[in-house]
């Protein structure tokens, strides 16, 4: 018999239900590690996280995190969390009702039989070039993450690629 | 006023109110036991972290206030991390204060240093790693606030040696707003509305069930329990941690459910059609296999931690407050069940079929547990409070000892820490020298932790052990023998070696031994009669006996075994 494959993990893409959870924290050292430690030992699953100072403050950070709500129900996320003592305030979007946002970065290598193609599927996703050397570029997508998906698979024809993305952020639908 | 770190933390203890201290000194936290001499604090010097984690559990469980350990850094640190996640299991109020390398140090992997902040991340409340002497008086004042309010836990906090060393400003948190938790809201609002409901499903319900958890114990309800239950009529349960939160003697008791619960405790359970949850937690140890847990019962669900609503069992009505205020709420509403006379007559006829049994002793022994622990019982002082470590000892310890009030059964309930018995005995004792504490204990668990009774040898602390030796693991060997085929796989440890009574007189303790019934009742006579110093009863029992009732792990509560004598008229 011969060994299994090791496993790598499921294929990252955006969970059927998926919620955001923006969550304020308070800056303080090791804050990361109590909200990664708590997803991990009760096996929920973390699909994107984006964490910036929030508003002016030096106190607090705003940790956006994509869930996956299929790993464990929404509610005791949400009530876990919670829980953390320097777990400030936590607002839940369904997706329906979040406006949101993430920024894609990619390098592409520009052979000059590729050129046209990859030039086209820049310009058609809206993307812009932001860097240049000589013989690649960089380029970049602010976007709603099914833009970025899409220009992510439009790219994946392209040998050589490096490409990042930032995970979303997102606020409460105003319409 | 100028102190030191060091004389900060001490007086910060101080203002806590904090009466013991259980600890062990080492590099880290050297500077910190200096000023502790010139402390009213008493310190009970341990053998083993390990112990002054648990005695500081036994201590918090026994006086309902918190308990304090101090020990060192690096090992010192990880010796008590057991006790710190036993605690956090049973949400016991702990304040651990660890040393750790000079702030300089941390992360060059120097002598004796870990991240203790990072290790115990998942099984503390919280923890803090303090940056600076000033900082200390905050520390202590938020770790006491988050170890005893809302749903209590322990709390550790680090303290780099330079920090003990350096000098600060004395002050000290005047309000909770000065602790700096703008994430921490323990207060919590009854909801009206849900009392309402509560109310109204309660109103229809005709086979109701009070299960008793922990948090009845926790939130110190124990006299609104007896007020609402006899007011109401409705059959009471307590679980393993919940024993005492309503006297065994009481006749609504049904005593306790689970996995080796009473036959009536559990069925009742499952027949019920309203099931009252006070401040328990649907532990696996209780549900047995989910999905026929109580398949017919509503939940109305009361607990001061909203993460337990709907985590294993959906609430119908679930409530966040402390046991006590739902329960005055209920009784404000005049909340009322249907007439339980079928379901009393029902619950009844189980007693009367399926009380708890074992097999009769014999004179010449091997003792049976079971009786051991009843004899032991029946000689005790009122109000003697008990200790056990983990296993079939504790089971029936649970099962055969009558609890009566609160802060009289101190177990490991969550975790299941083997070793737990000795040091929470003396930590118990410690906080309640008024009291009698008899540790009931197995050998397996005697000798995980049993270095503890020189401790309590040479602090004058005269607690009273047990041992129950069947010379086995004997849970274990249960379990191979009913699931495993009788394959027993490394389970036997021998009744003879140790030889448990020369151990127990070289820690300075009487030892004592017992094979006959006659000899039993005669070292249980003597060591009541001893009030000095620490005694140890070897009580030679047999090692076939198992806990009955017994719903095999993963199987439904319907299908709960009740033990052989019993078995010829079931069903």
């Amino acid at each position: 018999m011969s060994p299994p494959e090791p496993y790598l993990g499921e294929v990252s893409r955006t969970p059927v239900r998926h919620h955001i959870l923006s969550v304020l924290v308070e800056n303080k050292a090791g804050v990361l590690a109590r909200i990664a430690g708590l997803f991990a030992r009760r096996g929920f699953n973390i699909y994107s996280l984006a964490v910036a100072p929030a508003e002016s403050h030096a106190r607090f950070s705003r940790v956006t995190i994509v869930v996956d709500a299929e790993s464990a129900p929404l509610e005791q996320i949400v009530q876990q969390l919670d829980k953390l003592v320097n777990v400030v305030a936590i607002s839940d979007l369904a997706p329906r009702d979040a406006v949101e946002r993430e920024l894609l970065l990619a390098t592409l290598p520009l052979d000059y039989k590729h050129r046209p193609a990859m030039l086209d599927t820049i310009t058609l996703a809206g993307a812009s070039i932001v860097d240049v050397g000589p013989t690649s570029v960089t380029v970049m997508l602010a976007g709603t993450p099914a833009a970025c998906d899409e220009l992510e698979r439009a790219l994946e024809v392209f040998t050589g690629v490096e490409l990042h993305r930032t995970g979303r952020v997102a606020l409460p639908r105003l319409s | 006023m100028q102190l030191t770190g060091a004389q900060a933390l001490i007086r910060s203890l101080e203002q806590e109110g904090v009466d013991t201290i259980f600890g062990l000194p080492g590099g880290a936290i050297l500077p910190v036991y200096d000023p502790l001499l010139d402390s009213s604090i008493r310190h009970i010097l341990v053998r083993h972290e390990q112990g002054a984690g648990h005695m500081a559990e036994g201590y918090a469980l026994a006086t309902g206030r918190p308990g304090v350990a101090m020990v060192t850094s690096g090992p010192g640190a990880t010796n008590i991390v057991t006790p710190i996640g036993n605690a956090h299991m049973d949400s016991t109020p702990l304040v651990v204060i660890t040393g750790q390398v000079a702030t300089a140090a941390i992360g060059s992997d120097a002598f004796q240093e870990c991240d203790i902040t990072g290790i115990t991340m998942g099984i503390t409340k919280h923890n803090f790693l303090v940056q600076s002497a000033q900082e200390i008086p905050r520390a202590v004042a938020a770790a006491f606030y988050l170890a005893t309010t809302g749903r209590p836990g322990p709390v550790l906090i680090d303290v780099p040696k330079d920090v003990t060393q350096s000098m600060m400003d004395w002050w000290y948190p005047a309000s909770v707003e000065e602790y700096d938790l703008p994430g921490y809201r323990p207060e919590v609002v009854l909801d009206e509305g849900a009392v309402a409901r509560a109310v109204a499903l309660i109103a229809e319900s005709e086979r109701p069930v009070l299960y008793v958890g922990g948090g009845t114990l926790k939130s110190r309800a124990a006299n609104e329990l007896l007020v609402f239950a006899e007011r109401t009529g409705m059959p009471v349960v307590t679980t393993l941690m919940a024993r005492g939160a309503f006297p065994d003697s009481h006749e609504q008791h049904l005593g306790m459910p689970g996995m080796h619960g009473m036959y009536t405790a559990v069925t009742a359970i499952q027949k019920s059609d309203l099931l009252i949850s006070l401040g328990a937690r649907f532990d696996d140890r209780v549900t047995g296999k989910i999905p026929t847990f109580a398949a017919g019962a509503k939940v109305i669900h009361v607990d001061i931690d909203r993460a337990e609503f709907n985590k294993v069992r959906h609430a119908d009505v679930a409530i966040q407050s402390n046991v006590g205020a739902v329960l005055t709420a209920f009784d404000a509403a005049q909340a009322m069940p249907r007439n339980l006379d079928v379901w009393w007559k029902t619950i009844n006829d189980w007693r009367d079929r399926y009380p708890l049994v074992y097999d009769e002793p014999t004179a010449e022994g091997p003792l049976r547990p079971q009786h051991v622990i009843e004899a032991i019982a029946a000689k005790a002082a009122p109000g003697t409070i008990v200790a056990a470590g983990v296993g079939q000892h504790q089971m029936w310890a649970s099962q055969h000892w009558k609890f009566e009030e609160p802060g009289t059964w101190i177990n490991s309930g969550g975790a299941g820490t083997m070793g737990f018995g000795v040091p929470a005995a003396i930590g118990a004792k410690v906080g309640r020298p008024d009291r009698t504490v008899w540790c009931i204990d197995g050998d397996g668990c005697f000798q995980m932790t049993a270095q503890e009774l020189t401790t309590a040898r040479s602090e004058g602390i005269p607690i009273k052990v047990a041992i129950l030796n069947n010379a086995y693991l004997g849970m274990v060997r249960q379990w191979q023998e009913m699931f495993y085929e009788e394959r027993y796989s490394e389970v036997y440890l021998s009744a003879d070696l140790p030889d448990y009574v020369k151990w127990a007189e070289a820690m300075g303790c009487v030892g004592l031994r017992a094979r006959t019934l006659k000899e039993m009742h005669e070292v249980i006579d003597e060591a009541n009669s001893i009030n000095d110093v620490p005694v140890v009863i070897d009580f030679r029992t047999d090692a076939e006996e198992k806990v009955f009732p017994m719903v095999a792990s993963g199987a439904s509560n319907d299908d709960i075994l009740v033990h052989p004598l019993q078995r010829g008229g079931r069903r």
